[in-house]
């Protein structure tokens, strides 16, 4: 084959090869590698993807080895213990249950929310307006006028009526709750980065050639929108984390007994608490900070890494 | 522009009607019937069920759903049974706390988001863009109520600034101590609250002075020899002015949203503080009520961006 080559060909075999080479580093590079490049471009967001990734994996692992019944019994006489005392890395509560734990716990849980909450809503979200988008015409208009009237509808109380009246919740029932009311975003944004696409070309020949609406919707305009639906999840879930926290800190999220960063910060709500025995909710707010900031930072690169313009990763 | 806004008006109707059907459905899958409060162990249930009957609960839902409306438009909201007086009452008196509070933050917002975002815009790429793009940032994606708790520990309770409960102190004689002591007390939730939802202006009106910076007036200007600072002050800024407008709208309704989180952390007596209280004691005749505001609330927030969008922006209108 080779020498067949060489008898048509002007070019030689050493030409080619650098041809090749050339051809292979001009070609663009897959998508996780250009997010890669971006990360490792950026000091800041490799040490928030640190941050992040290495603390869930802490909880996650870390909640499996606390008891959570047991560690929320109560002991009188570890009744607010400092900081480093009694073996307390950063104190005991109220009621002498120790604050570090029910923050790993914590943590699982109201991360575990955003989480699951992050994947049903934005699910939802993305079809929703990849099919609103798509189906211009009544279709959109009648699919608008329901995410209209989901706008009005003021959500925070919504769901604590509904957290009301269903009687018996969990953490999944809850997850469910709260997805109802926070797709609406999402949907927005696909919605519009959707009108768009389906004015293009491929789009259009595709639709002549007689391709299924569905294939076209799933197969070929999501995939073309795929950096936006990344980077979109990524602030969501930053954003999601409060969603749960905040209803928990009202004590309309996660039942009693069930340690949430919410109800920890619910701690300040004491007027001597807050000073007196800053430890029992400072650490949990200080955390959401930490891993909200971080997410949406690596929300910013993943924003970069999709717009070739803004990256400033090398192009390797 | 009349006809835009009649249609946006049209629109409404079906949107309250749900709204109110939605509102009154939940109402019924509340557990408990407007009598749980009165009931006491001497009450015959013979009584309580004839009570039900006159009182028409017995009726389908559309026609108690009927009934529920029609005293709606009479005003008759009905009656608290934490508080024993009539709903409407008692949201008056809590009403103009939490307005207050968030036309307060409104002025705020725009009194801190303008200039920034014409400054980040006008030093593109330099050191105030970057502080301010880090500031709308960290504001963005922390969530609310914890910039509340850790703000009310700070400023409240390490330093001593502001007052950290209630909406007037109880020694205020006087009207003007009592305005001053109203104003002192929403000072702190009013701030946070404005430098806390700036962002969407922020960044809007950036990005508007980045585009007309390289537009053909602004270049007329300057080679007419118009100063740099008018070009900025009457040039563009007027020009990005009216959409940022249409803004107070949203901006409200997002505060009114933000004001049961608000008002929690600042034991601020107004509608979202009684929210928060009437569902700790079931109170279900004020939980409806207060539902039902806040949606209307939130419909005329978002008429109002839409009528002011509407009038700037001719694009968008239906003739």
């Amino acid at each position: 084959m080779a020498e067949n080559f060489e008898q048509h060909s002007d070019i030689s075999a050493a030409d080619l090869a650098r041809l090749n080479q050339e051809a292979q580093a001009e070609a663009t590079p897959s998508t996780a590698k250009i997010i890669w490049n971006e990360f490792k471009a950026d000091k800041p967001a490799m040490a928030a993807l640190i941050i992040v990734v290495g603390f869930i994996v802490f909880v996650m692992i870390g909640a499996l080895f606390i008891n959570t019944p047991k560690m929320m019994e109560t002991n009188i006489m570890d009744y607010f213990d400092k900081p480093f005392t009694d073996g307390f890395w950063l104190g005991a509560d109220s009621g002498g249950r120790s604050v570090a734990k029910q923050l790993i716990v914590g943590s699982r849980n109201s991360i575990g929310i955003a989480i699951g909450l992050t994947i049903i809503s934005s699910t939802f979200g993305i079809a929703w307006g990849l099919v609103s988008g798509y189906f211009s015409g009544y279709i959109d208009w009648g699919m608008q006028r329901v995410y209209d009237f989901m706008m009005m509808l003021p959500m925070t109380m919504m769901i604590i009526v509904l957290v009301t009246i269903i009687p018996h919740y969990n953490s999944v029932s809850l997850t469910f709750i709260f997805s109802i009311f926070y797709w609406e975003g999402t949907s927005r944004l696909i919605r519009s980065r959707t009108l768009a696409e389906t004015q293009k070309d491929y789009v259009a020949a595709s639709k002549t050639s007689g391709t299924n609406h569905w294939k076209i919707i799933f197969k070929e305009i999501m995939p073309n929108i795929s950096s936006l639906i990344i980077v979109d999840c990524t602030l969501s879930f930053a954003e999601n984390i409060g969603v749960e926290t905040g209803l928990s800190y009202l004590g309309f999220g996660l039942p009693n007994q069930t340690p949430s960063l919410g109800t920890m910060i619910a701690n300040a709500n004491d007027p001597s608490n807050i000073t007196l025995y800053w430890w029992t909710w400072l650490p949990a707010a200080l955390e959401i900070v930490v891993l909200c900031l971080s997410i949406s930072y690596i929300g910013q690169v993943l924003r970069r890494a999709a717009d070739s313009s803004q990256r400033q990763g090398a192009a390797d | 522009m009349w006809k835009t806004i009649l249609r946006r008006l049209m629109i409404m109707v079906p949107e309250v009607i749900i709204l109110s059907i939605l509102v009154f459905l939940l109402a019924k899958a509340m557990p408990g019937d407007p009598f749980t409060g009165s009931i006491n162990p001497k009450a015959d249930p013979a009584q309580i069920k004839h009570l039900m009957a006159i009182n028409g609960l017995n009726d389908p839902w559309y026609q108690q759903y009927w009934n529920w409306v029609v005293h709606l438009f009479h005003g008759n909201l009905g009656n608290s049974y934490q508080y024993q007086e009539p709903v409407t009452r008692l949201i008056e008196g809590r009403a103009g706390n939490t307005l207050w509070l968030a036309f307060f933050s409104m002025v705020l917002t725009y009194a801190f988001a303008l200039p920034m975002g014409v400054f980040a815009g006008r030093h593109e790429g330099k050191l105030p863009d970057v502080i301010i793009r880090f500031y709308t940032y960290v504001t963005y994606c922390i969530p609310f109520f914890v910039i509340l708790v850790l703000g009310i520990w700070i400023f409240g309770y390490v330093f001593g600034w502001f007052p950290t409960t209630g909406s007037v102190s109880s020694d205020a004689q006087g009207w003007a101590q009592t305005i001053g002591s109203h104003f002192y007390h929403i000072l702190l939730p009013g701030i946070l609250g404005a430098l806390f939802s700036t962002v969407n202006i922020v960044q809007y009106l950036r990005s508007e002075v980045i585009d007309a910076k390289h537009s053909d007036y602004v270049r007329t200007a300057r080679s007419k020899g118009v100063p740099s600072k008018d070009i900025y002050r009457h040039h563009i800024f007027r020009n990005s002015l009216l959409p940022i407008a249409a803004f107070a709208g949203y901006s409200i309704t997002g505060l009114l949203n933000g004001s049961i989180f608000t008002e929690t952390v600042f034991s601020y007596p107004g509608m979202g503080l009684l929210f928060v209280n009437s569902i700790s004691y079931r109170d279900y005749t004020v939980i409806t009520a207060l539902v039902l505001i806040f949606g209307l609330l939130n419909l005329l927030g978002t008429l109002l961006s839409d009528i002011i969008l509407s009038i700037v922006d001719p694009r968008i209108r239906i003739e």
